[in-house]
């Protein structure tokens, strides 16, 4: 059963004379992973705003667990690409952030961001600054923040978008050992096409002018990781390598398919 | 380095070998503390060579002489202190004022498109004006007392922080709010978590230029329409031609403002350490 279920989505910016989403229909459901994959201009962001709550669609219907979704709120976690994190509070702080809002008691509250901590392996940096941290050091906060909250879905704006090859690897291995072990539903934009090949236990394709889907993919490449099998290993099988390659392909033909102007 | 390696017959038991650098560069800080000495100096030779009459510049001695006379006996009924404090006192009160009422309306600016709409043009109408411009109206308003002097100063001081905290409160970073909304926060919890901590280093800088207007309009204001306060003091000495009170003021007032910009900035470093750091 569908927990997160778009129908019939579209979105436009006030004042642009073409949408930016057109007539969109996703599900997500407790065990799945699912990644929106797409060029920029796709309206993947735009997707993951309209899903969080932080614009409203132009026609449609988004629901959580049956109740229609109306702006941002506490059941879906958002992790960003830039941290987004609050300076002037250190790390257990951050982290706890969402429950202290929520009026969660001090000592409730930072033992709960703490088994956080060490959920994405920063247990020693609860009294860090976040300036501190490297981009993904930054991006785990981020995720233990998002965590800490114990929203009903996860929602993942490009999050290792901003990071270099070596660390977004492990960032991609680490997300799947939480999302295993916490069992949250995460909802994935990146556009990057290995990244969102080895994560996805379903790949929506976007494509621009409007943003429409224009491919949906059930793969179990995560779930192989998840059995213990290496990411190198993975991303090196000949099947991992040609699904890789027809989403690449996909994506191109959906590029040159489309009026030239919309790549700007 | 060659001298290391030698036998240290030649050097002392006591000294340690020390690097030997062939020549310190000096630092910047180095510099203007040269530059201040050499100023001092120039006035120095000046006045002991007796080319320029004391009635215009008075010898650095003799103004420290009259400072000394002015912190124990005083100078028009009050001593230096008393002078001091009475500008302190004003600009203390205004500065109070304004900091609690420029950041509730900054922030209403920034964060609310009504709010901004009644209040900016105000705020811009008025904040252009030398407050010097407007005083004699409020001396009309107020009368002569404290309250009109305290009041020109609140708003020579409040225009620039209203205006730096909306500014703050605009530049927030979007992804910072939203994050904070889809971590549950209300409206109230997004300003006081959120926002407010997030304009706070533009908010000092508005307090810091605030305090330099401010100050300066003070001093201003006190050389019109005082009888007490540095302002009056350098005025009323003007008046009877003891110039060594006059540059003995102007230093001191010289030095409160020095003071307060290098404190404010302090407190900035305390408050915001991590405004400049990449994040």
């Amino acid at each position: 059963m569908a927990l997160l279920e778009l129908e019939r989505i579209s979105a436009q910016y006030p004042g642009a004379a073409d949408p930016v989403l057109a007539d969109i229909n996703l599900s997500l459901g407790p065990q799945q992973l699912l990644v929106a994959l797409g060029p920029s201009g796709s309206g993947k962001t735009s997707l993951l705003n309209l899903i969080a709550g932080f614009v409203a669609p132009s026609a449609g219907r988004i629901t959580l667990d049956g109740v229609p979704v109306q702006g941002p709120s506490a059941e879906r976690g958002v992790v960003f690409q830039d941290d987004a994190l609050l300076p002037w509070q250190d790390v257990l702080a951050n982290v706890a952030f969402g429950l202290e809002l929520a009026g969660v008691a001090r000592e409730p509250r930072e033992r709960k961001a703490r088994e956080m901590l060490a959920l994405v392996d920063l247990a020693d940096f609860a009294a860090r600054r976040v300036w501190q941290l490297s981009g993904g050091q930054k991006q785990r906060v981020g995720l233990a923040r998002a965590l800490a909250a114990d929203p009903r879905v996860l929602l993942m704006d490009e999050p290792f978008g901003a990071l270099d090859a070596f660390t977004r690897e492990q960032m991609q291995e680490l997300l799947l050992q939480v999302w295993q072990r916490t069992a949250k539903p995460v909802f994935l934009i990146t556009h990057d096409i290995e990244e969102a090949v080895f994560l996805a236990t379903d790949l929506v394709l976007l494509a621009p002018n409007p943003g429409q889907i224009v491919e949906r993919l059930q793969l179990d490449f995560g779930q192989r990781y998840a059995a213990g099998e290496s990411a190198r290993a993975i991303k090196s099988d000949p099947r991992f390598i040609e699904t890789r390659e027809h989403v690449l392909a996909r994506v191109f033909s959906q590029r040159s398919a489309a009026p030239r102007q919309g790549y700007a | 380095m060659s001298s290391l390696d030698l036998p240290v017959v030649a050097t002392p038991a006591t000294s340690p070998p020390t690097p030997t650098r062939p020549r310190r560069s000096l630092s910047t800080r180095g510099i203007s503390s040269l530059t201040l000495l050499g100023l001092l100096l120039v006035w120095w030779a000046v006045t002991a060579a007796e080319w320029v009459e004391p009635l215009f510049l008075p010898s650095p001695e003799a103004v420290l002489g009259k400072a000394w006379l002015l912190l124990t006996q005083g100078y028009m009924d009050a001593t230096l202190w008393q002078h001091l404090g009475a500008s302190l006192g004003r600009i203390g009160l205004a500065l109070g004022a304004a900091v609690l009422t420029a950041i509730p309306v900054g922030i209403a600016i920034g964060y609310n498109r009504i709010a901004r709409g009644i209040l900016d043009p105000l705020i811009e109408f008025y904040r252009p004006i030398p407050p010097l411009a407007y005083l004699p109206l409020i001396v009309i308003w107020c009368g002569i007392g404290e309250l009109s002097k305290v009041l020109l100063i609140y708003l020579a001081i409040f225009a620039p922080i209203a205006i730096a905290t909306a500014t703050g409160v605009r530049t927030v970073d979007p992804a910072r709010v939203r994050a904070a909304q889809s971590l549950g926060a209300s409206r109230w919890q997004l300003i006081r978590h959120v926002i407010l901590p997030s304009a706070l280093p533009d908010i000092l800088t508005g307090v810091r230029i605030g305090l330099g207007v401010g100050w300066s309009t003070l001093v201003a204001a006190e050389l019109i329409a005082a009888t007490s306060g540095l302002g009056f003091m350098v005025q009323s000495a003007a008046q009877f031609l003891v110039t060594d009170v006059v540059v003995l003021g102007i230093l001191v007032i010289a030095l409160i403002a020095f003071a307060l910009e290098m404190s404010l900035r302090a407190l900035q470093r305390k408050l915001v350490p991590w405004h400049g750091q990449s994040h």
